[in-house]
């Protein structure tokens, strides 16, 4: 019986589209987990929300003139995550309505270009949850890519993207370039979305980018341990989100982020809901906007 | 060797003027920094203090008039209290080693370790390095920001507000650190609203609201004609145990000294 068990465990690995996106799932888990350290503590939860739908829109036109969409997508991503960026430092209006107008345009105009035209490249349902069948040669290499960048930019520039994601003024007149350290966190989060978007969707990317940094922020209040640790959930929640959509037959985005849903579960059930204080504060600055003084007094 | 006179200012403002949208926060300020100072500038809210932090960092320039900077001048900022995200997961170790931002590798290296222990020793939070920054009380979290500023080996150090929302003993004992620090060759500059506890114990004062109002030693500012300028109210200075103590009007007539 044990064997018959262990024999239904292990077959989804005589397919090889199976293991392709476990192996994907798996390293999606991991890109999302770290950089959704910074985008959590930076309170720009929102922003991933809002750039994986700015990103559709991107994907919507470069699917109809028939351009590579990790080019077009991610161009226009980079372009609607500096635009956030931007409008969100002038502090003209608040980031939540500059992420309101600029991504939901843009997947409203994804919508309606999809509508009408009809795409020619990746099937939308693929597209906004994600799918085991989704993936070919090039997702591969393209999550690689953008792993193996996401990992140098986190790895070169840790202290000083630990000091603008803390202390932005600060660090601003310590001799870290904040702007330009915010415009590449903006351009690695783009690529994360474009390079998950077949696995994960665009409608559940950003609970991939949440939920591991905020289970983990409630396990350490060490910076250099939650890294750690939200790389490692995301990666265990996109393996075994993998392996449930095999078995329910469901969009892997769906049980990827279900799986995430229920550690976070797991981990306020065992810690009686005593640490989520520790999460309350994450949206402690808002996107971009620069807290600690100087302020004009 | 010895600096002369020249050699030994690290900014100069001369003349400068700054506002916001028309609006002028700073009007004529001059003021010169010498590397010996230790200076408190004093003034009410909206006097312009933090833009004049903000001038000396260099995060906005001046509408007119100039700041001259001593080549090489290192300066550090230690920020109010008040603004801080308590909840961040960052250790007090973690926090300190921020500010060493060239090294290119994300751990420590084993130099890196011994002089954040030696700081952290040297301000008397040795053993709270592995704490979670929320965890210190207001005195403590403020030498930890000190010991990040130090750790860039300012010649210049900054301080907002550095004893506000800390008791009594812990801002005697700031002082008492910043005045050491003095001695060993950083000059410093802090805001301050307190008047009694703080500002009447600096070597240097600077009173400002818009422009500087008056500069020198406690007792050349520290008077009801300056105070009155600066702070727009009657005050009365008296003098205790060889102290100044201001009273406001209101204080004075009901017999309570200002704070």
């Amino acid at each position: 019986m044990i064997a018959d068990w262990m024999s239904g465990l292990l077959d989804p690995f005589n397919y090889p589209f199976f293991v392709k996106g476990l192996v994907v799932a798996t390293l999606a888990g991991a890109l999302c987990g770290l950089i959704g350290v910074y985008i959590t503590l930076r309170g720009m939860s929102y922003i991933g929300h809002g750039l994986s739908h700015a990103i559709f829109g991107g994907f919507a036109a470069s699917s109809i003139i028939g351009l590579n969409y990790f080019i077009g997508a991610g161009v226009w991503g980079l372009a609607s995550a500096l635009a956030i960026n931007r409008v969100t430092r002038n502090r003209r209006i608040g980031a939540d309505a500059a992420i309101g107008v600029i991504t939901t345009a843009s997947f409203a105009l994804g919508v309606a270009l999809l509508t009408r035209y009809g795409n020619k490249g990746i099937a939308f349902d693929t597209a906004l949850f994600g799918s085991i069948l989704g993936i070919d040669a090039s997702d591969i290499w393209a999550l690689v890519a953008v792993t193996a960048l996401t990992v140098a930019v986190v790895f070169t520039n840790y202290r000083a993207l630990l000091f603008a994601t803390f202390d932005p003024d600060v660090a601003d007149v310590s001799g870290v370039s904040v702007a330009r350290l915010d415009a590449l966190l903006m351009l690695v989060l783009s690529l994360a979305i474009l390079a998950t978007l077949t696995i994960i969707g665009v409608t559940l990317v950003a609970a991939t980018l949440v939920i591991p940094a905020v289970v983990a922020r409630m396990l350490t209040d060490r910076f250099s341990m939650m890294l750690r640790l939200s790389t490692l959930l995301g990666a265990g929640s996109g393996f075994v989100g993998m392996y449930l959509s095999y078995y329910l037959n469901v969009p892997s985005g769906t049980t990827i982020v279900l799986t995430g849903a229920t550690v976070f579960a797991l981990v306020l059930l065992i810690t009686g809901g005593r640490r989520l204080y520790r999460v309350a504060g994450l949206d402690h600055n808002e996107a971009g906007a620069p807290t600690p003084v100087p302020t004009p007094s | 060797m010895t600096l002369n006179a020249a050699d030994d200012v690290l900014v100069t403002i001369s003349g400068a003027t700054f506002g916001y949208d028309g609006l002028p926060v700073l009007s004529h300020v001059d003021l010169s920094i010498a590397a010996t100072d230790f200076i408190g500038v004093v003034g009410p809210s909206g006097s312009g203090k933090t833009s004049l932090l903000r001038l000396l960092l260099g995060t906005v320039r001046p509408q007119h008039g100039s700041i001259t900077r001593r080549r090489n001048t290192a300066v550090a900022y230690v920020p109010q209290l008040e603004t801080v995200n308590w909840n961040f997961p960052v250790t007090v170790s973690e926090c300190v080693l921020m500010s060493r931002t060239k090294r290119a590798l994300p751990w420590a290296s084993r130099d890196e370790r011994a002089e954040v222990a030696r700081l952290l020793d040297r301000l008397g939070i040795g053993e709270l390095g592995n704490r979670h920054i929320r965890d210190l009380s207001g005195g403590q979290q403020q030498r930890m920001f000190i010991a990040r500023a130090l750790l860039r080996r300012p010649q210049l150090l900054l301080l907002d507000e550095p004893t506000s929302g800390i008791d009594v003993a812990s801002r005697h004992d700031m002082l008492h650190l910043l005045g050491e620090l003095n001695d060993e060759g950083v000059a410093i500059l802090i805001t301050t609203h307190d008047l009694n506890g703080v500002a009447a114990h600096m070597p240097r004062l600077v009173a400002l609201n818009k422009t500087v109002i008056a500069s020198g030693t406690p007792r050349q500012v520290i008077t009801p004609t300056v105070l009155e300028r600066t702070f727009g109210a009657p005050m009365e200075v008296l003098e205790h145990l060889g102290m100044l103590v201001v009273l406001d009007s209101y204080a004075a007539d009901s017999g309570k000294a200002s704070a």
